[in-house]
This record gives C-alpha cells, sequence and structure tokens, in this order.
C-alpha cells in the first residue's frame, strides 16, 4: 500500500534512475564475484570501492539538495552529519577488533591503550554491538541538526548567517575531534578495521555488499525525498523557499517545515557517512574539515539543485574528475574545480540536469 | 493593563507607539475599525502606514499600546502565523504570489485550514477544497491558468491572483497597501469595484497615495501623520481641514 503509494509519487524518470542505481549496485558486485578475473566482463574490488564512496557521496549530495535546493537553507556544514554517522560506525568497527590490535586489549582500542586510558569513556558503551550502532548512526547527527535548527529556526536565523552558523559548527566538530582527550582518536582518528557483522571489511565479498547497500541506501533516499517534495508539505517547503514572510502571513509556521527537512536530512547524511567509512577503511577529524561541505554544496549545483536526480549526478561528475585529476594532474584539480564552479554558475544556473531543459527550450524557439 | 480587554470592535488600536532608534515611527496612535467596515488610511510619505500594518500583522512589537482583535485577541503576544490563523489577511504592495508554483497551487496553500506540517505530509486535496478552489478560480477569471506557473503570470494576473488567494485565506480583516500602484485609471477603478466587492464579506483597510482611488471607495478616510491620527471623517470632511491641506501641501 505504502509501497505503492511512493511509486506512484515518481515522476517517470526518476523511477527509471532509482532502478538504474539499483542495477549498478547489483551488476557491480556480481560481476565481481562471477566473472573469472580475466574476463572484459570481470569487475576489480577497487572499482567496487570506487563505486561505492560515490554512492555514499551522492547520497550527501541529496541531503544537501533536500535543504537547500527546495528550502532554500544553504548548509555550509553538513559534512559534519556525515562525519558524525561515519564515527558511529568507526566506534563499532574499533570495537569489532578485539584482541587482534597492536596492544591486543579485549576491551580498549588501541589508541586508548596508547593514550593510557584505564577503562572505556560512557559514550563507548553499547558500541560494540551493531544493533546499538545503527540507531546512534540516525539518532547523534539528527539531534545535532534538531538543536541546532531549533534555536537557528526560531530565532529567524537565515541566508548567509545560517551558513556561516553551520559554517562554524562543523569547524568546532573540527577542532573538537582532532583532541586526544575527546576518545575519539584525535588527529589520526580511526583505522585498521578487521570485521562488519562477522564479515572481513577486506574481502571482496563485503565489499560487493556494502556497494549494493549504498545503492540501496541512496535508492531509498530518493524515493523518500520524492514523496516529501511531491507532497503537500513539499509544496509548502519550495514556498518557504521562495517566500518566507508570505508563508508567515498566511499562517505557516515555517520553523517546523525547516526542522523537519533539516533533521530528515541529517538523518540522511548520518546514514551515508556510516556507509562510506567501512569501504574508505578510516574516519578521522578531517572528515569535518569546511572545504568538505562546501565541495558537497558544488556536487548539488554543478548536477542540478532542487531536482532529485541532478545532486547524484553531480556528486559522480565532480568525485570522478577529482579521482582522475588528482591522479593524473594533482596539481591541477584545485583550479578545475574553481573553474567548474564559476563555469556552472554562469551557464548551467540548473545544473547538468537543467542543461537537457535548455536545449529543448532552445529548440523549441524558432531561429 | 495585562487583562484582556473587551471591545466591540474589530480592531482595536489604543496608545501604540513603535520608535526605531529613537525615531517614532508611530507616536501614540489610536484608531477603531468596525466589524463589516471598509476604512481609508492616507498620509504623506513617513506618516506610519506600512508600521502600522506591521504592528497589525505581527511583524512589529509596539513599544506600548494595545492592539486587540475581534473584540479580545491581544495581538501584540502573537506572532505573524497566530494573526492569520485569527482571521488577518494582508496584501502587499508588490503583488507577491509563489512564482515556482502553478497559480491553482498559490490558491491551495493560501486556502484556509490545514497549516501544521505534519498533517501536510500525508494531506491530499479534499473534495471540499477543490470545490472552493474551482469557485475562486472562477471569481479570480483564471480557470485556463490554473497550471501556469506565477512566474509566467502578467503584473495584473498576479494581481488578481493574491486577490484569489486573500479569498481562499478567507480572513475577517483584509488589510491592503497601495492596491492601485503603478495601475492605470481602468485598471484602478476596477480595484475599487474588486474591493467593494470584497468588502460585502470582509472588512478592509486600506492604505493609499491615490485620492482619486480614495474617493471611488467613498469610505471613512483616517489622515496619519507622524505616526499619529490627524484627522478622521468622510474624504470631503478631512480634505477641508486646515492641518490635512499643511501637511500634504504646506511643506
Amino acid at each position: 500500500m505504502i509501497t505503492r503509494f511512493l511509486w506512484n509519487g515518481m515522476s517517470r524518470n526518476l523511477r527509471l534512475f532509482v532502478l538504474l542505481v539499483l542495477a549498478i549496485g547489483i551488476a557491480l558486485p556480481l560481476l565481481n564475484q562471477l566473472m573469472p578475473r580475466t574476463s572484459p566482463f570481470y569487475v576489480p574490488a577497487y572499482v567496487l570501492q570506487l563505486v561505492g564512496k560515490y554512492l555514499c557521496y551522492a547520497a550527501l549530495a541529496l541531503a544537501v539538495d533536500l535543504v537547500w535546493g527546495f528550502c532554500g537553507i544553504l548548509s555550509l556544514g553538513h559534512a559534519a552529519f556525515f562525519a558524525l554517522g561515519g564515527y558511529c560506525m568507526g566506534m563499532y568497527l574499533m570495537r569489532q577488533i578485539g584482541t587482534r590490535g597492536v596492544y591486543g586489549n579485549p576491551v580498549l582500542p588501541d589508541f586508548m591503550v596508547f593514550l593510557n586510558y584505564k577503562e572505556l569513556p560512557w559514550f563507548w558503551h553499547g558500541f560494540d554491538s551493531f544493533w546499538f550502532a545503527a540507531p546512534m548512526i540516525v539518532i547523534v547527527p539528527s539531534a545535532l541538526a534538531l538543536a541546532l535548527g531549533w534555536f537557528a529556526f526560531r530565532s529567524r536565523v537565515t541566508g548567509v548567517y545560517l551558513s556561516i552558523i553551520t559554517q562554524a559548527m562543523t569547524y568546532a566538530l573540527l577542532l573538537a575531534f582532532f583532541r586526544n582527550d575527546m576518545g575519539f582518536g584525535g588527529n589520526n582518528g580511526m583505522t585498521d578495521f578487521k570485521d562488519i557483522l562477522g564479515f572481513s571489511v577486506q574481502s571482496d565479498a563485503t565489499r560487493g555488499v556494502l556497494c549494493f547497500a549504498s545503492a540501496l541506501a541512496l535508492a531509498i533516499f530518493l524515493v523518500i525525498s520524492a514523496a516529501v517534495v511531491g507532497s503537500r508539505f513539499g509544496k509548502a517547503l519550495t514556498a518557504v523557499r521562495d517566500a518566507e514572510s508570505r508563508m508567515r502571513f498566511l499562517g505557516y509556521r515555517v520553523e517546523g517545515y525547516k526542522l523537519f527537512v533539516f533533521v530528515l536530512s541529517a538523518a540522511m547524511a548520518g546514514i551515508a557517512g556510516a556507509l562510506y567509512v567501512p569501504q574508505v577503511g578510516i574516519i578521522n577529524p578531517s572528515e569535518f574539515a569546511p572545504g568538505n561541505s562546501i565541495e558537497a554544496v558544488l556536487w548539488v549545483a554543478v548536477g542540478g539543485r532542487g531536482t532529485l536526480i541532478g545532486p547524484v549526478v553531480g556528486a559522480f561528475i565532480v568525485n570522478w574528475a577529482k579521482t582522475y585529476l588528482t591522479g593524473a594532474l594533482p596539481e591541477v584539480w584545485l583550479f578545475a574545480l574553481g573553474a567548474l564552479f564559476i563555469l556552472v554558475t554562469l551557464f548551467l544556473p540548473k545544473g547538468v540536469v537543467g542543461l537537457w531543459g535548455q536545449i529543448k527550450a532552445r529548440r523549441a524557439q524558432p531561429a | 493593563m495585562n487583562a484582556p480587554r473587551s471591545t466591540s470592535a474589530l480592531l482595536y488600536l489604543s496608545g501604540v507607539t513603535v520608535s526605531f532608534d529613537g525615531f517614532k515611527a508611530l507616536n501614540n496612535l489610536s484608531l477603531l475599525v468596525e466589524p463589516g467596515e471598509m476604512r481609508a488610511i492616507i498620509g504623506p510619505n513617513g506618516a506610519g502606514k506600512t508600521t502600522m500594518m506591521d504592528v497589525i500583522t505581527g511583524k512589529t512589537r509596539p513599544d506600548e499600546g494595545e492592539v486587540v482583535f475581534d473584540g479580545s485577541a491581544d495581538l501584540t503576544k502573537l506572532d505573524e502565523a497566530d494573526i492569520a490563523t485569527l482571521g488577518i489577511g494582508r496584501k502587499f504592495q508588490k503583488p507577491t504570489v509563489f512564482e515556482n508554483h502553478t497559480v491553482r497551487d498559490n490558491l491551495l496553500l493560501a486556502l484556509a485550514g490545514i497549516r501544521s506540517w505534519y498533517k501536510l505530509l500525508g494531506a491530499a486535496p479534499t473534495r471540499a477544497e477543490n470545490d472552493r478552489l474551482a469557485g475562486i478560480l472562477s471569481i479570480i477569471r483564471m480557470e485556463e491558468q490554473q497550471h501556469m506557473l506565477g512566474a509566467r503570470l502578467s503584473h495584473g494576473q498576479k494581481q488578481w491572483l493574491e486577490i484569489g488567494m486573500l479569498l481562499a485565506q478567507n480572513p475577517k480583516l483584509l488589510l491592503v497597501d497601495e492596491p492601485v500602484a503603478g495601475m492605470t485609471d481602468v485598471e484602478t477603478e476596477t480595484t475599487a469595484q474588486v474591493l467593494r466587492e470584497v468588502n460585502k464579506n470582509h472588512s478592509v483597510v486600506v492604505v493609499e497615495h491615490d485620492m482619486s482611488f480614495v474617493r471611488a471607495l467613498g469610505v471613512k478616510v483616517t489622515v496619519l501623520h507622524e505616526g499619529a491620527m490627524l484627522a478622521e471623517g468622510s474624504l470631503d470632511q478631512v480634505s477641508a481641514d486646515p492641518r490635512v491641506v499643511e501637511v500634504y501641501l504646506g511643506r
């Protein structure tokens, strides 16, 4: 019943796109497992890892677009929610190492032994269980978003001021997580993960499952976002984006609308971060770096703000270019990124996805 | 002072003072609007007309004074959303419709009814709502444009749509800020007719510069000057008042 409701809420293009995302998530791991290594269709494990990473970035971009593209909240701190989800997963993975660590301590992770911790800090309790860590991945980023949004939206902090606050939030977390006595591994963060749910994080099969899980999460986020944006709530949401005070004079309490999407978006970012960490094998404070959040906004702008397909496409294009250029011409990457941003702002106000519409509109006009 | 005052007037302002950095935008302003009345507010630039609208709609909090709506609601304690729900609609000088929404969705958003976000998540338009939308679309003569985006409407069509949105909101009191700015004489006359039509079911407060429009409305006029009421009465009475003449022509 609900699935049919969600499915009917999507446009035909979006349905095809969701199926495409799922197909990639199923096909790549299968080709990796079933094809012999000599076959031209064999997908090496590093491709699984790379695509899995991009899928997580795409989910983060979708989360940014939900607040920025549809509600006009330009969050420059969304990577913080991503990183918090990642840290929750990292804590679970650290506890799974057990006695296989360098110091062989059955309870304390290596960095705690190294820093002379006598016992596990209280906030680490429970993270040895996946079924405790999994809800935390959603709860921790959502709670931060709820607290920040509650105060900011109630005080009617909007526009560039809100962007600055979100940027300050992620920078404050960056500084906090750098400290050794915070109990999150300080500068080095957490790494050397061994198992997830009893399966080795290094094995090709686990990588395949993680890649599929990332695709599935992205597909679910797309369906949820489409349902939210396509509902009457979504109409009110874009109206808040376009004319906030008009909505207030119509009797809408816009804080509730903003807070709901902000928290939903933070939860999505947190899940994306949690799927990202086992695939890249490390989580450290640099994930909180302000530049990361700004880059995520850039993916949305490149792909197409205010569309659901755009942020996914943008995240793949920009990150593929980043992977390629930082390998081939490392000194060029930042210039290319800057140039891309200028070009998109000048010529593609609706992003790559909007380009198709622009071309069609131009063809329709008599020459 | 804190006891809720009850009054038979629809809108009651008493001793309202608002100052911005020492400048008194409103200075001990008092005003009464009766149920069913249409009132025109005139006054030179800076007389406090827009600030008065801001105070009534909850955008600005007065430093002193009472603002009471519909007998007993103290507007100084409520925010914009509460006040709109109580039944005060506001039309801005510049037509503000939602540009990325269709005409129909603009009206749907304005329609009196669900305002809370969690109820709207699962709500589909009811048959009663669709009927009301159809009625309003026919009143403003925009059935054919109902699926057009707000951004693609002409200036006149936007004005019509905004009036439709006010009708959808179904307020007890309508505040209308300079409705005929930038209109031709014919359009001005039409707008006066529309407002008289709206006044049959709603109380209206119109702020306007245009004297011929105020004359066409033919209602009681309040003259504001330097944040306070200068004169009140029919347009002929107030234009005969030497103080009003001095304010408008003297300096």
